[in-house]
């Protein structure tokens, strides 16, 4: 990837793009006009903390569907599925490595919650590339066939879940160190946000390397506008379009871990009922913007935090809200992406 | 004879119900510029696209390099030599430019020496480098498409209506641009309903009506024809300058 790192046979001194700052300001500027409503200082960090984290959550449960939608035109209705999946994926991990859960060590702990998303990841990316064959490859072009299609696989998908661990509900528990809160003063923090906080941020930086600095990033950004082009430039669609559902399965199934934890309860229909977020932050932020995904996520979950705590009858419709509100101001999303 | 580097006979071509392309037959030889002529959905664009395997052809054979490329996937048939500028140009409006000439070339890091002459062909380039392509006016955006198509060497270019909708003066320069291209030894199939420009860079011309080819030869002969002018375009070299 050097050839994308360094600017070596570039001309010098040239103009550089202008980010678009205007969606970013959003976060902040809600987060200042919910203070005086909000009232205490405390409160106020407490909820904005809690935001970030579900926002994080959201983001990487919704960033694998947005890059699927944007570059394979596959509205995948089945995407919750491998959320539900990597959740229950844990269990494989918290099976045998029960005592790691409460053993009273930072560094089994955060071990655990590692192997609990590698293990998740590579369910959920197999899972996906068995999908994508089965499932999207004979419907690609018709989004009416996928939609049906995909839900069938959701449905199909679920009931294996429940044929192969039961359909009640199943407790996991949160490992030691991850329980609680951080209290400075006033402010409490819960550990597990936090946590997720990090890996969301960790998760938001690696795409965002990877998109722009890697040729493999290229592509894809390139595949999302004209995949026409891409193969006339002698590179194989199809061999990423089923890489990248691949990824966003498995980014998927990283999603499903953190809610599992945040939920500590596993239900086969647990990533179907975020759905509806998932698709609210992926249109507000542009399809195929995996950068519009993250403001996305973020301004969705610091509002139902916010109108949460300061008109709870409103919590209901405010996502709704602040998706006609930015499709009115933007129709395209807070960072359309050129598309054919 | 040697044989040329790009030979389709018999060529046909269906999209959906369509019959588009009736037996195309001609050939490109080897470092010289074909011109492909004809007017509005005689089958020009098609053609193209059938050299590149965009669309399939129902029957024919199309042979590129002594290699019959005529069932080959896309990225197979570019990556035997063939660069492609569509009529859309096909930028990547989200990308800069720097990214768009950067993915074209796939064997690796750009070459500091042929960037340079890219740029030195289209030095309006260089103070967009950095810019997201979108940005670009019609013309600039032609240059990047081209600029893509060569940014490694390629044994054949494929170029539709590059003067399309352009300002006379882009017009101007990108006749010159074609003209370093041809002395660099580059063999090119330009489609173009532009005659001036036609008659000033090609080589050859390969005249298309109704899915059909019904002229083929040195565009020598044809630029000292006006009646065959007259009759195969419908017009003549005099109107367009």
């Amino acid at each position: 990837m050097s050839d994308l790192t360094t600017d070596a046979a570039a001309p010098t001194d040239l103009p550089r793009a202008k980010t678009d700052w205007l969606p970013l300001l959003l976060i902040p500027v809600l987060a200042l006009v919910a203070l005086p409503f909000v009232g205490s200082p405390s409160t106020w960090v407490t909820l904005t903390v809690a935001g970030l984290a579900m926002g994080m959550m959201i983001f990487l449960m919704a960033s694998g569907l947005t890059l699927v939608f944007g570059l394979m035109d596959i509205i995948n209705f089945g995407h919750g599925v491998f959320i539900s999946l990597g959740a229950y994926a844990t269990l494989l991990v918290l099976g045998p490595l029960a005592g790691w859960a409460s053993a009273d060590s930072i560094g089994l702990n955060l071990s655990l919650l590692l192997l609990c998303i590698l293990a998740a990841m590579a369910v959920t990316g197999i899972a996906g590339a068995v999908f994508e064959r089965v499932i999207v490859r004979p419907v690609y072009g018709s989004h009416l066939k996928q939609i049906l299609v995909t839900m069938g696989g959701l449905i199909v998908t679920e009931q294996l879940i429940h044929a192969i661990w039961g359909a009640s509900p199943i407790p996991i528990p949160l490992p030691q160190s991850l329980r609680g809160a951080f209290v400075l003063g006033d402010i409490v923090m819960e550990r597990y946000r936090v946590v997720a906080v990090a890996i969301g941020l960790v998760v938001f930086g690696g795409m965002q390397l990877i998109l722009n600095r890697t040729r493999i990033g290229l592509l894809i950004r390139a595949g999302v506008e004209n995949p026409e082009m891409v193969e006339a430039l002698g590179y194989r669609i199809r061999r990423l379009f089923v890489s990248v559902f691949i990824a966003g399965s498995a980014l998927a199934g990283l999603g499903g871990v953190m809610w599992a934890f945040y939920r500590q309860t596993l239900t086969a229909g647990m990533g179907m009922e975020v759905m509806v977020l998932v698709f609210i932050v992926i249109i507000i932020g542009g399809l195929g913007s995996v950068g519009g995904c993250f403001v996305g996520s973020i301004l969705v979950a610091l509002v139902a935090n916010y109108v949460g705590f300061i008109e709870p009858k409103l919590a209901l419709i405010s996502n709704i809200l602040v998706m006609a509100l930015v499709l009115i101001w933007r129709p395209q999303g807070l960072f359309p992406v050129a598309r054919r | 004879m040697p044989e040329p580097l790009l030979h389709l006979s018999g060529v046909h071509t269906h999209i959906g119900p369509y019959h588009i392309l009736h037996g195309v037959d001609f050939a490109v030889p080897a470092g010289e510029l074909t011109m492909l002529l004809g007017r509005n959905g005689a089958g020009k664009t098609t053609t193209l696209r059938t050299i590149m395997g965009l669309w399939q052809a129902s029957s024919g054979r199309i042979r590129f390099d002594g290699r019959d490329i005529t069932a080959s996937a896309t990225p197979d048939i570019a990556r035997s030599g063939i660069a492609y500028v569509p009529e859309s140009m096909g930028i990547f409006t989200d990308l800069t430019v720097r990214e768009n000439i950067v993915l074209a070339a796939r064997s690796g890091p750009l070459d500091k020496t042929r960037l340079d002459w890219i740029l030195g062909l289209f030095p309006a380039l260089k103070r967009f480098w950095n810019l997201p392509a979108g940005n670009l006016s019609g013309g600039q955006k032609q240059m990047l498409a081209i600029a893509r198509a060569i940014a490694e060497p390629r044994r054949l270019l494929l170029i539709d209506e590059p003067t399309k909708g352009l300002a006379p003066v882009m017009v101007r320069s990108m006749i010159e641009a074609f003209k370093a291209l041809k002395a660099a030894g580059e063999t090119i199939l330009l489609v173009e309903q532009n005659f001036y420009a036609a008659s000033a860079l090609g080589d050859n011309v390969v005249v298309m009506d109704d899915g059909r080819i019904v002229h083929s030869g040195a565009m020598s002969e044809l630029v000292a024809d006006t009646a065959l002018q007259q009759r195969l375009l419908g017009l003549s070299l005099d109107a367009h300058q």
